[in-house]
Formats: structure tokens, sequence, C-alpha cells
């Protein structure tokens, strides 16, 4: 078994010890995935793993073996960037920039959900297709910190991605 | 972190096979065990990986529904007819943690959860009966805010976390797990262990038992939700949550099922205010006068007493709510 890393076979680590995290940073050297607290609180360290946010940190590398990771560098680059990376910059949604590479994998996935009509605890009706609010984009990227503050701009780059894809 | 070793059983007997060899620890999503191990709070010497175990959600015979333990919490929630016909377990798991948390949770995971505090995770700094057992509780005469109400002891005071749990304990579901000697049914309500002189024993789980499924019967409610009340809108423990079912008949209130998060080391099903409800009108007052009834034997600290008013005030507003009032 391995683990597909932005579609490379990666060997899982002998030790288990290794978290998803660090295996990325440490020994792939993608260090676009970032370290903010380490626990859990933050979500700077938020990846795709098949398909699913989760969070880099608190994933031991071995319980990825198997399945498929994808990080910022798998969604977009300097080249192509991804279009929530082009909003982002359109309405200013970072200052520092750490927790981006978080926000955009978090947002991405989030962007899924919606559409597949998973509903979040501010969600209204539990059997209805989920309204594309502010509230609901707030209360569904909350796992994601930015003590930049830079949250207006991120939600307003995720509404306008949203709206450029709803059919 | 400590050393540990690896593996993930694809059935059930040889996760039990595995669980009994000692030392080690069953592992679900990882993100309650894996951050407590980084801070050298738990130090098992193996994990054993039972995502690859069932993860089904299957209806049973008689029109309730099975979750399979490795189910993540995120998978529940998504599942219609958990939204459709229990919509307090639904928004329960929605007020959890993060969309990336509910992501790796698993629903047997968030059983196993520790009862905590932050005494508990600070290692080496605060003396902790649950940790170190016997080595006193410095949450007591500390900061203990978003410790328990009720139900606590002179040893401790911590809460159970979960929201999940709560509305599990209202829906009063059952915990299936397997271990070497057969298979055995857990009811919800005491899966969790008060705290007493042993804070460190938390649930009825046997070493070497592994939790397969969780089973939850036909709900009997007409109307069930679950309010959070928390110190920031998202992603924070409850300083008080409240579950609760309920259908009318007639004007009265038929049946009714409540249980409360953030007061308690386990999830708490109040039977005495269920008791004082039944039969009787849907008004304010038989609210308040039930949640006084639940909370007479209340032992609340300096940091906590706002609970019991805020206790009050959360369940007459789910409650009127549930009874078609208007706050």
């Amino acid at each position: 078994m391995a683990i597909r890393i932005n579609g490379t076979d990666v060997a899982a680590p002998d030790d288990a010890r290794v978290s998803l995290l660090d295996l990325l940073r440490e020994r792939l050297h993608l260090t676009g995935t970032k370290v903010g607290c380490n626990q859990g609180a933050c979500g700077a360290c938020t990846v795709l793993v098949d398909g699913a946010r989760v969070l880099s940190c608190l994933t031991l590398a071995v319980q990825a073996d198997g399945r498929s990771v994808t990080t910022i560098e798998g969604l977009g680059s300097a080249d192509g960037p991804h279009p929530l990376q082009n909003a982002f910059i359109e309405h200013d949604g970072f200052q520092c920039g750490y927790c981006t590479p978080g926000q955009i994998c978090a947002a991405t996935a989030m962007l899924r959900e919606i559409e597949a009509g998973v509903p979040s605890y501010v969600t209204s009706d539990l059997t209805a297709p989920a309204p594309l609010s502010r509230e609901e984009v707030r209360e569904r990227m909350s796992g994601n910190l930015c003590r930049c503050g830079a949250h207006n701009g991120i939600v307003d780059a995720i509404l306008q991605v949203a709206a450029e894809r709803a059919p | 972190m400590m050393p540990f070793s690896y593996r993930r059983p694809s059935s059930i007997d040889q996760a039990i096979q595995m669980a009994a060899s000692g030392g080690g620890r069953l592992l679900g999503g990882g993100t309650n065990l894996v951050d407590l191990m980084r801070k050298g709070v738990e130090r098992p010497s193996s994990l054993v990986d039972v995502t690859a175990l069932s993860d089904a959600i299957e209806e049973t015979s008689d029109g309730g529904l099975l979750i399979g333990a490795a189910a993540r919490n995120s998978a529940v929630v998504a599942h219609p007819l958990i939204r459709a016909r229990y919509p307090m377990l639904a928004r329960a798991i929605l007020a959890g943690a993060s969309a990336q948390i509910r992501n790796m949770a698993t629903v047997g995971g968030n059983l196993m959860q520790r009862t905590r505090c932050l005494y508990f995770q600070d290692v080496p700094g605060s003396r902790c009966n649950k940790r170190a057992p016997g080595s006193g509780c410095d949450a007591t005469g500390g900061f203990n805010r978003y410790h328990a109400i009720i139900g606590a002891s002179p040893a401790c005071i911590a809460t159970h976390p979960s929201d999940m749990c709560v509305a599990l304990a209202a829906l009063d579901a059952r915990i299936h797990v397997a271990g070497a000697d057969g298979a055995r049914t857990i009811r919800m309500i005491d899966f969790h262990r008060l705290p007493g002189e042993r804070p460190d024993l938390e649930t009825l789980l046997e070493p070497g038992e592994v939790i397969v499924a969780v089973e939850i019967a036909a709900s009997p409610f007409v109307g069930s939700t679950y309010r959070k009340v928390r110190d920031r809108a998202s992603y924070a423990f409850a300083l008080v949550s409240v579950a609760a079912g309920l259908t009318m008949r007639a004007g009265t209130i038929a049946e009714i099922g409540i249980a409360f998060g953030g007061i308690a080391p386990k999830p708490w099903r109040a039977f005495k205010a269920e008791a004082a409800l039944r039969g009787g009108p849907a008004t304010a007052q038989a609210f308040a006068a039930a949640m006084s009834d639940e909370l007479a034997d209340a032992a609340p600290l300096p940091g906590n007493a706002f609970k019991i008013e805020l206790a009050q005030r959360t369940l007459g507003a789910v409650l009127a709510e549930l009874s078609g009032g208007d706050r």
C-alpha cells in the first residue's frame, strides 16, 4: 500500500508517530500545508483525504495508507491557480497568508459539501438543499482561523466562486 | 510521543484479538487520542485502528437505525434518514467541533473520547486525579467555568464534551459491543460512568472489547432538536446544551426525552424533568419547575453557578420551540 499524494504514490512511514502534516512538510517538502496549533484548533493544516477536508496535524500518516491526499500544491499552481486562489486575491482574503492554504483546501471541500446537500448547524431545514449565505459560509468555515482577521474577504471570495459554479 | 505500533484490522474478530493484547488503545479518527498522545496525557504502546470495520447505516426491522461504529460523524449527518427522522441527532453532530474534525471522528471514537478539562491536558503543570489517580484536582479551586454542576465528585469535575452523545442519551440509544467473551448491548445512558473516586474509569467498555455499532429505535417524538450555548458562535464546547424530543397529544405532553451536555461528567439524561413534564401542559412555568426538580442536587462552583439558570432558560426555549410556543 501507499499514500497517493497529489497523484504520486508515497510509502507510508515506518514510524507510526509521523503525522500526515510532518510527512508532507518535513519529508516531502510540500510546505504549502502549514503548521499552526498542531492540536486541531486552527485549521491551518487542512488537506483533503479522499476528497474530504481533514486536519493533517491530527492524522497519523499511517492512517492515510491506501488513501488519496490532495494538498494546496495539488489544487493550483502559480501558472494555473485554482478559482478560489484568484478569488482570495481579488477579495483580499488574506493578509499574512499563513492560514490561506488551509482556508482554500477547506473551502474547496465545503463547496462540494453544499452541492451534496449537507446541512450545517445554522441550516433551518435539514432536509432541503442547503442555502448559500454568509451565515452558512461562516459556520461551515469556523474550523479555519485567520488571526489577521481577513474573514470577511474570505467569505466574499468563497461566495463569489460558489456563485460562478452555481448551475 | 512514545513509540507505538499501529495495526488496522479488517474484521471484528481480528480487532478483538488485537485489542486484547494489552497496552493498546483503539483508534478511530484520532482527533482526541492523537492530540492527547502528543500532549503526553495518553501513552499507548499500540494503536488498533478500527476504522476499517463497519461504517454502514442500516434500517432495523423495528424501524430504527443501526450505525456502524466506524461511520464518520459527517457521514451520519449526510444520511437522509438521520436528518429526516432524528433532527436532534443531526443537529447535535453538526454542533460539534469543526467540519474537518467531523470528517475524521467516528461514532465509536466520539463515544470513547475522554471526559476532560484543561487541567487534565496540562502535563505536567496541573494535578489531575483522572490522569494520575490520587494526585489531586486543580480544577476545583481553579478556573471552572466549563466544569460540571451535577454528577461530579470531589475527585473530578470534568465534563464529557460530546454533542452527539447527548442526543443519543435522549434517544435512549444502545451500544453494541463485542469482546472475547461474546457480544453485549449497553444502554447509552449507562455507557459513561460518573467519576466517584475513580475518574480514570470513564465507560463500561472493558479492556479487549470493541464498539461495533450504535442502535437507535424509531423515534417516538414528533419534534426534536438540539441547542448548544457556548462562548462563541461556532467551534467551541458547550456551556450548556440540550437535546430534546417532544410529542403533544390533546394539549398535554405525551412523549418527552431530554438530555443535557456541558453540565455533567456524562451525557445527562434528565429523567426527573421528563417525569415532571409527562402528562402535563407545555407551559413556561412547567418547564422551569421541571428543571428545578432536575437540578435539585446540583452543586455548582464559583465559576459555573451561572449554568443553573442557563440550563433552565435553554430547556425552556427548546421546549417552547418544540411545543409551538413563540420563544
